[in-house]
């Protein structure tokens, strides 16, 4: 079980990483280049709480058990 | 000086002083076992000292210029916080396990206890903290004057001195109160936490009100601010090309900051050395990442702010405090200066505590304990001596922050200053994260990697500073030392184009690590850095493990030791303790026991650290931890093997019991069966015995009706008799039987014996007639209460007088029957003169189908044999005992007693 | 001569009622009430038949059976063993200790009478 929770954790880390980076920003950069929205702070921060989300529903999920 | 400045101040004053005052509330609640503390909620607040006067003042600094460039900082952390079920939780173990207070204390733990390695993590650590505390005085100072400036007051003019100095000074006496009043690092410094996890929401709420006032008041909204951000020309800020950051730089950054959320003295300290409980790191795993993206929401929209509004770039820094400064809004300035205080007070405070607790623990005590001549180590208390050289950390680290402020950090930014702290307790990453997963590296690895990455930090990132500040000669940057231009410092062996940090992470951390396992494959390690590497790799497996002694030390000696390095009351509450688990007194004089030297030596370590302690424990000891060396690297797996066998052991052990168990009761069915078996076939013989008289006379009747009307008569009454006899038997079988299987119907009540015992004797008067028996009865008067089935009792009283008769010789046959009270009981006797029952037989009586038969008796006794096995369960179901005895008569006495009954006795009183 | 014929039982009716039936098919009666009594009876003149019981205090039926086709001068007396046990490994003991007949209790007075006419070839 808990093993189990890292292990997706572990996932969960490795799609931020992707998110954060080359190439998901560059692609983002542009897009934005051809808009007037401010897309770049807008794709981090909305990538970011989504990361924070998905770790948060894993984590709190069937109740607080010893990790 | 003007009002405003002078409230600024006094609020100020009146805020520290507040935290101090929660500091003693939570320390005096840690005291009384009521932390207040011991919640992942605070624990996530206490994480987010990450966030310090660099978040507050200069993030919108960066951003003012590079845009999304102040982000690495955070999403490094939000990584790690994600992985903190993994190998943070790891080093959380650890550090419990073994009483870690520090990150060098850790991984002096981790390779072999060595004081080199302890050491050299405390100077990295305080070399990197100096840039750090100076950027928290820079970020106060400079507010101070944006406050004083407002009012028209020159600073100096003001206070008569340069403004860092005195937030130095306050902020270090500060640090003194708060962090050096217990000795014992590990006992956690509750109030401490308490403190600085209301900083986190101070500087959060301080934060989120400038930005909100900042957006919404200044601004009508983000879109506003984004279409005059558009007019204004600063909304190239708004893309990624304006961090003028490469893909590499990012990636590294974020990197950078993921290790130094972990690795930073502070981060170490909350993170690991305060946790209370290692399940908060669960919600703190997604709660932290959320408190980092909540304080970062603002950062733009103030920078953009900033810039609109007139602001330059280089004062980009004091945006959060100017803005609302040069509007008018003179208390929503004090807040912000109050939050941004708030953030570089609480980064100072444990900052200087962690320092200076392993400046003290693993640079200072080991180094002079060691120096004989000093005699420390037989000094009586040393208790003062270690708080002094804490003190004396603290100000040596402000100082160090203040100079370097001076020297350097006037002409840098908030966060270049930052980042060089970062890169230089990354070299730690190396050496811890490996020390945990890999029981191979060894000291010479881990000494050489850190120095070495040491040296390229000091080279490829301090050097710079120093060159930007106007230190050192500009030309060592752009052709190298002595011209050599592979060694410029920003482009070491030509590597060209990444940001200075970026650059310096890559290098250092890559020559660090390469440096680590390459010699520790190449070296060898000492037996107890083997142990230790066991110890800490294999935490889940090997917590509580004992180290193995060959030493002497006397229990005294020990015992005189913790006195000296933890005070007396803290020595001997151990020694209570060790007492209570021992269950008996230690004697001074007794040699000490590997695992009494091992909690000492963990107990000294929390007050020392650990390389301390060993060396005075060993000191004591006259021993080494030894152990050859197949035995240290399979003491793992011994353990294993004989838990293993014990549990095998335990396994046949229970198997044999349980098989012993069975064969019994198999054995005890079988008999049971045997008993049937054997109960059975008397029945049958005894039912057929009479049948077979009955049988043969009613056919000698029929067959000769020629008979004499006398035999005839004789011979119907014995088959009369004998149906009589056949009656009796089925009679006595079905009640034994109900009795025996619990499906008697008793009618249970409150009865007098007295009473019982004469109808029982009255039922018998016909047969002691007919046998001429002379009956004496000795029966008290008052009643005798009981609690039976009375028809049973007279059954048995009947029984008993039949009994009697049977063997009581023709004429002069004697009965004498007696009922008294014994003590709770009432005893009944039925003597007879007739030839008694041998003492060996007298059990077997009571027999199903034990036949009395005397040796001088001829006649066969009539009876079923079932009288006194029935006499024997009616008087034990309520609660009495059946026996025989030799009686005064001369023949047997059949004995039995009856509880007496209380309630029937104290109703009878009553009456 | 009258064949003579010894009851052994512990029940005194019916050492009554064998000795009565004995008598009335004509032959001479001897009683003994336990095994001890019996060994005692043989020791004279052996009879030509003994009505043994099984079940008897002390000396039982076995015994005295035992004893009786131990001795060669005894050996043509014969023996029907009478019990009120009826199974079938008792049967087979009595039979195997050398007894001529097992009856089971109650018994057929008739049969009795019958079998012990036709084993001394009276009838």
């Amino acid at each position: 079980m808990a093993s189990d929770r890292l292990a997706r954790l572990c996932a969960v880390a490795l799609v931020a990483l992707a998110l954060f980076n080359f190439p998901m920003v560059e692609v983002v950069e542009r897009w934005a280049k051809v808009t007037s929205v401010p897309l770049v702070p807008l794709y981090f921060f909305v990538a970011w709480a989504g990361v924070i989300a998905l770790a948060a529903w894993l984590l709190e999920r069937g109740g607080g058990g010893e990790p | 000086m003007s009002h405003f400045a002078a409230w600024a101040i006094a609020i100020s004053l009146a805020y520290l002083g507040l935290l101090f005052a929660l500091a003693s509330f939570g320390d005096r609640r840690a005291e009384q076992g009521r932390s207040v503390i011991a919640n992942p909620y605070i624990y996530t607040l206490s994480l987010a000292v990450y966030c310090t006067a660099w978040t507050y003042f200069g993030s919108v600094g960066v951003a003012a210029s590079q845009g999304v460039a102040f982000l690495p900082v955070y999403l490094g952390p939000t990584l790690l916080a994600l992985l903190f079920l993994g190998p943070v939780r790891k080093i959380l173990l650890i550090a419990k396990a073994y009483g870690i207070t520090s990150i060098a204390d850790f991984a002096s733990a981790r390779y072999g206890k060595s004081g080199t390695v302890a050491g050299l993590v405390t100077i990295v650590a305080l070399l990197g903290s100096i840039p750090y505390i100076s950027l928290q005085l820079k970020a106060v100072a400079t507010g101070i004057e944006l406050l004083f400036a407002h009012d028209g007051v020159s600073e100096r003019g003001a206070l008569g001195a340069d403004s860092a100095l005195l937030v130095a000074l306050v902020l270090a006496a500060f640090s003194i109160l708060f962090g050096t009043r217990h000795i014992d690092a590990t006992e956690h410094h509750q109030g401490m936490v308490l403190a600085i996890a209301f900083e986190s929401v101070v500087k959060l709420l301080c934060f989120l009100v400038v930005g909100i006032f900042v957006t919404w008041v200044l601004f009508s909204g983000p879109s506003d601010l984004l279409a005059r951000a558009e007019a204004a020309g600063v909304v190239d800020r708004l893309h990624f090309s304006a961090t003028r950051l490469s893909y590499a730089d990012w990636f590294l950054l974020t990197l950078l900051s993921a290790f130094a959320v972990l690795l930073l003295p502070r981060q170490f300290q909350v993170m690991v050395i305060e946790n209370l409980d290692i399940r908060h790191l669960q919600r703190a795993s997604w709660m932290f990442p959320l408190y980092l993206l909540v304080i970062n929401i603002f950062v733009l929209p103030i920078a953009l702010a900033g810039l609109i509004l007139g602001g330059t770039v280089a004062e980009a820094d004091s945006f959060v405090l100017g803005l609302p400064l040069v509007h008018g809004q003179a208390w929503l300035a004090i807040l912000a200066f109050l939050g941004g205080l708030s953030a570089a007070t609480a980064m100072v405070i444990v900052e200087t505590v962690a320092v200076s607790t392993m400046i003290s623990n693993d640079l200072v005590m080991p180094l002079l304990l060691r120096i004989r001549a000093l005699g420390l180590a037989q000094r009586p208390d040393l208790t003062g001596l270690i708080l002094g050289v804490r003190r004396a950390g603290i100000i040596l680290a402000v100082a160090g922050g203040y100079l370097f402020f001076h020297s350097v950090g006037e002409a840098m930014g908030l966060v270049s200053i930052g980042y060089i702290a970062f890169a230089g307790v990354a070299q730690f990453a190396p050496l811890l994260l490996l020390g945990i997963a890999w029981k191979g590296a060894n000291r010479n690895g881990a000494v050489v990697g850190l120095l070495a990455g040491f040296l390229v930090w000091l080279y490829t990132l301090v050097l710079p500073s120093f060159v930007i500040a106007g230190v050192l000669p500009e030309s060592i940057l752009r052709e190298g030392p002595f011209g050599i231009a592979l060694l410029r410092p920003t482009a070491l062996f030509g590597l060209e184009g990444l940001h200075p940090v970026a650059h310096c992470a890559l290098w250092s951390l890559t020559i660090n690590s390469a440096l680590l396992v390459l010699v520790s494959l190449l070296s060898s390690a000492s037996d107890l850095e083997r142990l230790q590497a066991i110890l800490f790799v294999d935490v889940e497996q090997s917590r509580g493990t004992p180290r193995l002694w060959r030493g002497e030390a006397k229990v005294g000696a020990l015992e005189e030791l913790l006195v000296r390095f933890l005070g007396r009351p803290a020595a001997e509450a151990i020694w209570q303790a060790e007492t209570a688990r021992r269950g008996r007194p230690l004697n001074p004089d007794e040699p000490a026991d590997a695992g009494l030297v091992e909690r000492a030596e963990r107990q000294l370590a929390r007050a020392i650290g650990a390389a301390s302690a060993r060396a005075v424990v060993a000191s004591t000891v006259r021993g080494e931890s030894i152990g050859p060396d197949a035995l240290l690297e399979i003491l793992d797996e011994t353990q294993k093997v004989l838990e293993y066998s014990r549990r095998l052991e335990q396994k046949s052990r229970e198997l044999e019991v349980a098989t012993a168990e069975l064969r019994r009761a198999n054995e005890r069915l079988r008999e049971l069966d045997r008993l049937k078996d054997d109960f059975l076939a008397t029945v049958s013989h005894e039912l057929r015995t009479p049948l077979t008289s009955i049988r043969s006379f009613s056919e000698i009747l029929l067959d000769n009706p020629d008979l004499e009307a006398e035999e005839r008569a004789r011979f119907l009454r014995i088959i009369t008799s004998e149906s009589e006899r056949l009656t009796r038997l089925i009679n006595d079988v079905l009640d034994l039987s109900k009795i025996e299987s619990g499906r008697m119907e008793w009618k249970i009540g409150p009865a007098d014996l007295v009473e019982l015992v004469r109808e029982g004797i009255r039922a018998a008067e016909g047969l002691m007639a007919e046998k001429g028996v002379e009956l004496e009865v000795a029966i008290p008067d008052e009643p005798a209460p009981v609690t039976c089935d009375r028809d049973r009792i007279v059954q048995v009283v009947l029984n008993l007088l039949s009994n009697a008769c049977k063997f009581v010789p023709r004429p002069g046959g004697r009965v004498r029957v007696e009922l008294r009270r014994k003590g709770s009981v009432f005893e009944i006797r039925v003597e007879d003169n007739g030839p008694g029952v041998p003492p060996e037989a007298r059990e077997l009586v009571f027999e199903k189908f034990h036949q009395l038969t005397g040796n001088l008796n001829t006649q066969k006794p009539t009876g079923t044999g079932l009288g006194l096995a029935i006499s024997k369960q009616i008087v034990e179901h309520f609660g009495g005992r059946i026996w025989i005895e030799e009686a005064t008569l001369g023949g047997a006495a059949l004995c039995f007693t009856l509880p007496v009954s209380e309630e029937a006795g104290a109703a009878r009183v009553a009456a | 001569m009258a064949k003579r014929v010894l009851v052994v039982d512990d029940e005194p009716n019916i050492v009554l009622s064998l000795e009565f039936l004995m008598r009335r098919a004509g032959f001479e009666v001897q009683v003994a009430r336990t095994g001890g009594e019996a060994l005692k009876a043989l020791e004279g003149e052996p009879p030509d038949l003994v009505l043994l019981d099984v079940m008897m205090p002390e000396v039982d039926g076995y015994e005295v059976c035992e004893r009786l086709r131990a001795r060669p001068e005894w050996r043509k007396t014969k023996i029907i063993m009478l019990t009120a046990r009826g199974r079938e490994a008792e049967r087979e003991r009595g039979l195997a200790l050398g007894a001529d007949a097992y009856i089971t209790k109650p018994f057929s007075t008739r049969e009795l009478v019958e079998q012990v006419k036709r084993m001394l070839e009276v009838a």
